[in-house]
């Protein structure tokens, strides 16, 4: 804890303001009530005057300072807020912690009572409270504080369950260790932060609550006041003295604002994923390159960069080409920056990364530049790893697979349905027209990688790119999916490049194989040569050793690719 | 099935939590319905006229017998009977309560989406700290407090719209404001991190391959993904902000439900204050209920989950 203090990482700049504001909050509630307490209440002649040297807020109808009064309120607040926080922290841990060590039983029926609980706004629970008792200053932290203990205990009650699976927790309990014992000695101190963390919060909505109660005339009565109180009394002189409104508002801003400063910070600094990173620029892509003419190749890259703006090179210059009709391979394992190539090629860098090139380009398309929206659509589809992820959950098949046709053919709903339709039942899908109805929950991850290779052919795309389109199915699926690609190339002689770690995969398929490693092409091999083994490069050879020991299980995803 | 259970569930436990309220008051309930100097012969005929001498069960049997019925009791100040002062009452909390609900989620959902756009990746530094600022901060000042400054600014210094009472449409701007400001700032945050959530997803990169419009994915393949969470959460910001509409109620002189109960625990109006607490609770209740049953209708997959836990 000590050696946290003084990081520089700790003190952001938000923790900084939150504590030094807090420090100065605590002054002057120590020293406020000392020093101006006559000013803030002895009653002068000097009634409800303007904002002047003497009295730098006015005074009020009694003529009080109305300045010294803000900053005397502020001990009576603190420590008002305090004692409820510390009433809803306390009970809130140990209720918690007891439904936690409770039975089954128990423990759902109380779970279920706080989840109620929970939702019932904790104001108005407070109103009940404060409704029983008398108004004043301790009826006011009681009901505050036990307004918030269900939310709490729900939160501690959730914080010992997810811990009482771990490891060290389950180890305790086998050893024989009291449960008791273990809430104490081992849970406790892992919720410690996370508790800490949500006291802050349970401070700030203590002040907002209090001084709420208070406000509305049902918290602390004259001739004791809190900010809240003070509030109210600026409400009733809102049109002669508008300025008294200005202190209790302010310090209750300032005080909220500085623990709410310090939760975050604290939260933010306990979970490092919240922190974020920046970038300076936008990225600016290289739009000056001309399309070379007179070339065969449908696909042509030349010295292909790809970096992480001022760190690293991920993509270290490659050049190659895909002819009309020839199925590329890019094989290397992850990292090699295969994909990274492949999503340049297809228009679809991620926007984090900068692409530069001598030249990239499909057909007469400059992907440096940015080409035509609906042609890219058309002539180049992409079939992506996961189809668990690749549909959007929330909408039916048929709308996601007919995007392309409907958005960039100009297609209307029907005719797209029955485009997919037909395509849908070319590769092998049952009851298709059934399929666009549902939603991609509904069908199994092969359908869906097989409904995407379906939509990526409708437009008769010039080329497919395919990104470890089987890495993600199962042995027999990888088969299906494999023998679909084969057909397409057969019947429709489109071109792809092919992504893949596994060089088994690639070899049924592929008439060219291109070899990755760290950015770089380091081998370049006809489908012939590797089927001969005739390779050179040791990391080449490092991936065909890798073929036997995974072919147990892939050889029918090869024999089945082969046979139509 | 599950959510009618909850709702039987918080109805009971209402109940029972407001009629606790009148026994559990030091002094004695009889005397205060009596009133202020009664003797103790009227006190006597109070206490039995209410049925404060049988023993709790009984009265408690009544009292619930009583809510099934829409009868709890007349006000002991007013004499009105609380079933009908709370029929005055309630359209007028509904009417701001509503409207912030709509403004809220039409300001909310838009800004932060577009913020989360705009500041993908660590973009625009500086945009994404000043959204940051200006949204904790807004959020860190307590309703009532703005509540009060814009009456200051708005209805004192500016004289645009009436500081209180409820008698023109104008009258509802300064509440309504009052109410929306907090939740649309916590509500754009959630939408803010959602979106940044969603815009990670593979199959947004799977639109951006079929090159739709940036409009056409935003509109169809982020906001869809948005509305569990978003609602969720906002069902539940949304019960809680009942607890604000009884102070801004306050501040404004309004005439609903929220006014009513600080007048009524002012006055020990005990009908009263159990009346518009159990409504106020049915309500917070029917929100989180309603969010659920929307969730379903919108997203089958939500069907019969709970999705309070985010």
């Amino acid at each position: 804890m000590t050696s946290r203090f003084r990081s520089r990482e700790f003190w952001t700049p938000a923790m900084a303001t939150g504590a030094v504001l807090l420090i100065a909050l605590i002054l002057i509630a120590v020293l406020a009530p000392l020093t101006l307490k006559q000013a803030a209440e002895q009653l002068t002649p000097n009634a409800a005057q303007e904002p002047s040297a003497a009295h730098w807020l006015g005074t009020d109808d009694f003529g009080r300072d109305l300045l010294a009064r803000a900053l005397v309120a502020t001990r009576l607040t603190l420590l008002m807020t305090g004692g409820a926080a510390a009433i809803t922290v306390l009970a809130g841990v140990v209720i918690g912690l007891a439904i936690w060590l409770s039975g089954r039983r128990v423990r759902e029926a109380a779970l279920r009572v706080l989840e109620t609980a929970v939702a019932y706004p904790s104001l108005i629970f407070a109103l009940v409270i404060a409704a029983v008792l008398e108004p004043g200053v301790s009826s006011a932290v009681i009901a505050i504080g036990i307004a918030g203990i269900p939310g709490f205990a729900r939160i501690t009650a959730n914080l010992a369950s997810s811990i009482s699976s771990s490891e060290y927790v389950v180890t305790a309990r086998l050893l024989g260790v009291s449960p008791v014992r273990i809430a104490l000695r081992h849970m406790l101190p892992n919720m410690a932060e996370p508790l800490l963390i949500l006291s802050a919060t349970v401070f700030a909505l203590s002040l907002v609550e209090i001084s709420a109660l208070s406000f509305i005339g049902l918290g602390v009565q004259s001739p004791e006041y809190d900010f809240g109180r003070l509030l109210n009394d600026s409400l009733g002189a809102l049109y002669t003295q508008p300025v008294e409104a200005v202190g209790p508002s302010i310090m209750i801003a300032i005080t909220g604002l500085s623990v709410m400063l310090i939760g975050d910070a604290l939260a933010a600094h306990a979970d490092p994923r919240a922190k974020r990173r920046f970038f300076r620029r936008a990225l600016q892509r290289n739009r000056t390159v001309a399309v070379p003419v007179g070339d065969a190749a449908l696909v042509r890259v030349e010295n292909l960069r790809i970096s992480i703006p001022g760190r690293q090179e991920l993509v270290k210059g490659i050049s190659f080409a895909i002819n009309p009709g020839e199925v590329v391979a890019l094989v290397g394992e992850s990292g090699s920056g295969k994909s990274l190539t492949a999503m340049a090629i297809a228009g679809l860098p991620s926007e984090d990364l900068a692409v530069e090139a001598d030249g990239v380009r499909v057909g007469d398309m400059n992907m440096l530049a940015e080409p035509n929206q609906s042609r890219l659509a058309k002539e180049i589809s992409i079939v992506y790893q996961d189809p668990g992820t690749t549909f959007n959950p929330s909408l039916r098949m048929g709308s996601q697979l007919t995007e392309v046709l409907r958005t960039h053919l100009g297609l209307g709903g029907a005719k797209a349905r029955n485009l997919i339709t037909e395509a849908l039942a070319a590769v092998n899908i049952t009851e298709p027209a059934k399929r666009l109805r549902q939603h991609p929950h509904e069908l199994s991850g092969g359908m869906r990688q097989r409904a995407m290779i379906a939509a990526s052919i409708v437009t008769s795309p010039t080329l497919i790119v395919a990104d470890e389109p089987t890495t993600a199915l199962d042995v027999t699926v990888q088969a299906e999916v494999l023998r679909q690609f084969r057909r397409i190339h057969r019947e429709q002689g489109t071109a792809m490049l092919f992504i893949s770690h596994d060089l088994g995969v690639v070899e049924a398929l592929c008439d060219t194989v291109l070899v990755m490693k760290s950015g770089e092409i380091v081998e370049r091999l006809t489908s012939g040569q590797l089927a001969a083994r005739n390779v050179h490069h040791p990391y080449t050879k490092a991936l065909l050793a890798a073929i036997p020991v995974l072919d147990l299980g892939r050889t029918p995803v090869v024999a089945g690719a082969e046979t139509p | 099935m599950r959510r009618l259970g909850g709702l039987l569930l918080s109805f009971v436990v209402l109940v029972i939590v407001t009629f606790l309220i009148v026994p559990l008051i030091p002094g004695d309930p009889a005397a205060i319905a009596a009133g202020e100097g009664a003797s103790p012969a009227q006190i006597a005929t109070v206490r039995a006229e209410l049925g404060l001498d049988l023993p709790l069960l009984t009265q408690f049997l009544n009292y619930a017998s009583g809510v099934l019925r829409l009868d709890m009791g007349a006000s002991f100040i007013s004499g009105e009977a609380v079933s009908a002062l709370i029929f005055t009452r309630f359209p007028f909390t509904a009417e701001i309560a509503l409207l912030a609900i709509v403004l809220v989620l039409a300001v909310a959902v838009p800004l932060g989406m577009t913020m989360a756009i705009l500041t993908r990746g660590g973009r625009s530094r500086w945009l994404d700290t000043g959204f940051n600022f200006v949204t904790s901060l807004v959020y860190s000042v307590p309703q009532y407090v703005v509540a009060t400054l814009l009456v200051v600014v708005f209805a004192v210094t500016l004289r645009w719209f009436p500081a209180a009472g409820a008698a023109t449409l104008n009258s509802m701007v300064l509440p309504t404001a009052a109410l929306m400001l907090g939740p649309a700032c916590v509500i754009s945050r959630i939408v803010r991190r959602e979106t940044a959530a969603v815009l990670e997803k593979d199959y947004i990169r799977t639109a951006r391959g079929w090159r739709l419009s940036v409009l056409r994915t935003n509109a169809r393949y982020v906001l869809p993904n948005l509305v569990t969470t978003t609602l969720t959460l906002s069902g539940l910001i949304l019960a809680a902000q009942l607890g604000g509409a009884v102070v801004i109620e306050t501040v404004f002189a309004w005439p609903g439900l929220g006014q009513g109960i600080v007048n009524a625990i002012l006055q020990r109006d005990y009908p009263v204050i159990r009346g518009i607490i159990l409504v106020l609770g049915l309500l917070a209740t029917l929100i989180i209920i309603l969010v659920d049953l929307i969730l379903a209708i919108i997203d089958p997959r939500n069907l019969g989950g709970t999705t309070h836990d985010v």
